[in-house]
């Protein structure tokens, strides 16, 4: 049941700024990138009309599959590990007490602090020099793995600082799915014998899956959005093995001028998205609810 | 003679129990070590001298406390400037995110009028549309009109939160029709029955949105990278990834102490607002 306005306008005007800075600044930049991946442009001269030319590039290059392979890569590994971890540590710290909550606050406060303090303190924790990690590692008497600059490793050596960033997310989404987990069964299935394997495998997981469902889609979205860690601590590299979708764009536009290029893999890039969204929606359908009936 | 086993006692349970306990409060410890160690080295790094860092890079105190790291990293950059910036960015951010959402929820929640739906599609279709897509072409709008390296830059395009808008309207939707009906006929205007009585009902929706908007745009690095070229409008998140790219190399107490000023106040403000910060992020998530 819905009021009647009481001045036809009224609702047009309640929207209007909001419509029209939606417009502006998400729906009319898809149009302007998708326009401008027909063109050459440099910013400089005048653009020119190139047809499907960028795309072909990418293609054809083999650029858009490397991006998007690395992208997968990085993703599946972030996602993976920090929704099992995440799980874990929602599973191990829902209690009481001060210690749980000590160890809750520091596994979050990751998620809160800005990728970019994040970024520079785990490159210097992992400068082959001086860093703490490899002085460790020599200490032990190991040969320190060159995080950063071993083109093999680099990428994984972001998926992980990643995890330590979010993990935070997951734990605290997870703990509040646990809320919904009611204690009398758990203790009744405890009663009739079942250990903390049978309990979580029985009862918590299958409460639990719509969760992770949830958590799942949502860091694989925002885990291919990833740019400022690929920014500040290894500018894509080495030889390129830590470009990722977004830090490529952003070499097309501000290291290449490619602004056409750049808007090619803009709409490409935007495609993905909506096919991920769309694997998202699915899942929200089925979305943890606040109340639970078992 | 069969041998029969002896039952478990009690005592064997409660053995049993009480180790794996104790293996999962020291594997516990150790999370809690991996999370606060990197915090607590940026801390140590920052007192040190740049000769204790390169003789003894590895040991954790500081011989002495020294402020020098602190002092070219004020000296360098006008952090307070920068810190400026920021925080007014972000509170016009989250302010105008809520004054906008409200009215538009509103509408969303509670009006008829031709074009609902559609309306209400658009806000839902922004949600697929983040900024990692928008940047390039935003940058070419911005460019000629002179607006880039400008505070509009890097706030108008927030201005409007899809998601928030979103949120709003569902907190709307459980507001009783006869509340805003009573306040009509008592002659409040549609703009005092939004601001005045619908806007303090839902005040938590609000301050969560505000809140999470304040703290991600706070640290936001990647918009305003690609829209400031100078140090004009430049924000803190940016100015200190900068310290690094300047650097030489070894340099690492300054950048760390350049990190304690950019984490510090976050940290303090979690510390200071946890549950709130919780309950953003989950309603964010469980909505």
């Amino acid at each position: 049941m819905s009021l009647r306005p009481t001045k036809a306008f009224h609702p047009y005007a309640m929207l209007a700024p909001t419509l029209v800075l939606l417009g502006l600044f998400s729906i009319v930049p898809l149009g302007v990138a998708f326009h401008r991946s027909f063109f050459a442009w440099d910013l400089l001269t005048p653009a020119e009309p190139v047809g499907f030319d960028n795309y072909r590039f990418l293609w054809s290059s083999g650029e858009l599959l490397e991006v998007g392979w690395r992208t997968l890569a990085y993703s599946v590994v972030v996602v993976s590990a920090s929704l099992t971890l995440g799980l874990a540590l929602a599973l191990a710290l829902n209690r009481e007490g001060r210690f749980y909550a000590f160890v809750r606050s520091a596994v979050f406060s990751a998620y809160v602090v800005s990728w970019v303090a994040v970024g520079l303190l785990w490159l210097w924790l992992l400068d082959p020099q001086a860093g703490l990690v490899a002085r460790v590692t020599r200490g032990l008497g190991w040969t320190p793995v060159d995080w950063l600059g071993n083109p093999k490793v680099v990428l994984f050596t972001l998926a992980g600082v990643t995890v330590w960033k979010i993990t935070g997310y997951a734990m605290v989404i997870f703990l509040a799915g646990l809320k919904d987990v009611p204690r009398s069964v758990l203790e009744a299935a405890a009663l009739d014998g079942a250990g903390p394997w049978q309990r979580f495998h029985r009862i918590v997981w299958p409460l639990l899956r719509p969760t992770a469902a949830f958590v799942g889609t949502t860091s694989l979205i925002l885990s291919f959005q990833a740019f400022d860690i690929v920014r500040v601590m290894t500018q894509g590299g080495p030889v390129r093995s830590s470009t990722i979708f977004v830090y490529a764009i952003y070499e097309q536009v501000f290291v290449n001028l490619r602004i056409g290029r750049a808007s090619a893999l803009t709409v490409v890039f935007f495609l993905l998205l909506v096919g991920l969204t769309g694997l998202q929606w699915r899942w929200w359908r089925n979305r943890p609810r606040a109340k639970t009936t078992l | 003679m069969a041998l029969v086993a002896k039952p478990p006692t009690r005592e064997d349970y409660a053995m049993r129990r009480s180790t794996s306990d104790r293996l999962v409060t020291l594997g516990l410890a150790l999370v809690a070590l991996l999370w606060v160690g990197p915090y607590l080295w940026m801390v140590a790094t920052s007192f040190k001298s740049l000769d204790e860092l390169v003789r003894a890079p590895a040991w954790p105190i500081p011989s002495h406390f020294r402020l020098d790291a602190y002092r070219e990293v004020f000296a360098t950059l006008p952090v307070w400037r920068y810190t400026l910036n920021t925080l007014v960015m972000a509170a016009l951010i989250g302010a105008l995110q809520a004054a906008l959402a409200l009215p538009a929820g509103y509408a969303l929640a509670k009006l008829t009028f031709r074009g609902r739906r559609p309306a209400f599609l658009m806000v839902m279709a922004c949600l697929m549309i983040p900024p990692q897509v928008t940047f390039v072409p935003v940058f070419m709008m911005l460019g000629p009109l002179g607006l880039v390296n400008t505070m509009t830059a890097l706030v108008v395009p927030f201005a409007v939160s899809a998601f928030g808008t979103f949120l709003v309207r569902q907190a709307l939707l459980a507001v009783p029709n006869e509340l805003i009906e009573a306040a009509r006929l008592d002659g409040a205007g549609e703009l005092t029955i939004i601001y005045r009585i619908l806007g303090p009902l839902v005040r938590p929706t609000l301050a969560a949105m505000f809140l999470f908007s304040f703290v991600y745009h706070y640290s936001d690095y990647f918009w305003p990278l690609m829209m400031t070229t100078d140090d004009h409008v430049r924000t803190l998140p940016v100015a200190i990834a900068l310290l690094r790219e300047q650097g030489t190399g070894v340099r690492w107490h300054i950048v760390m102490a350049g990190n304690v000023v950019l984490t510090l106040p976050v940290l303090v403000l979690f510390v200071l607002a946890q549950r709130r910060i919780l309950r953003a992020v989950t309603a964010r998530g469980l909505s």
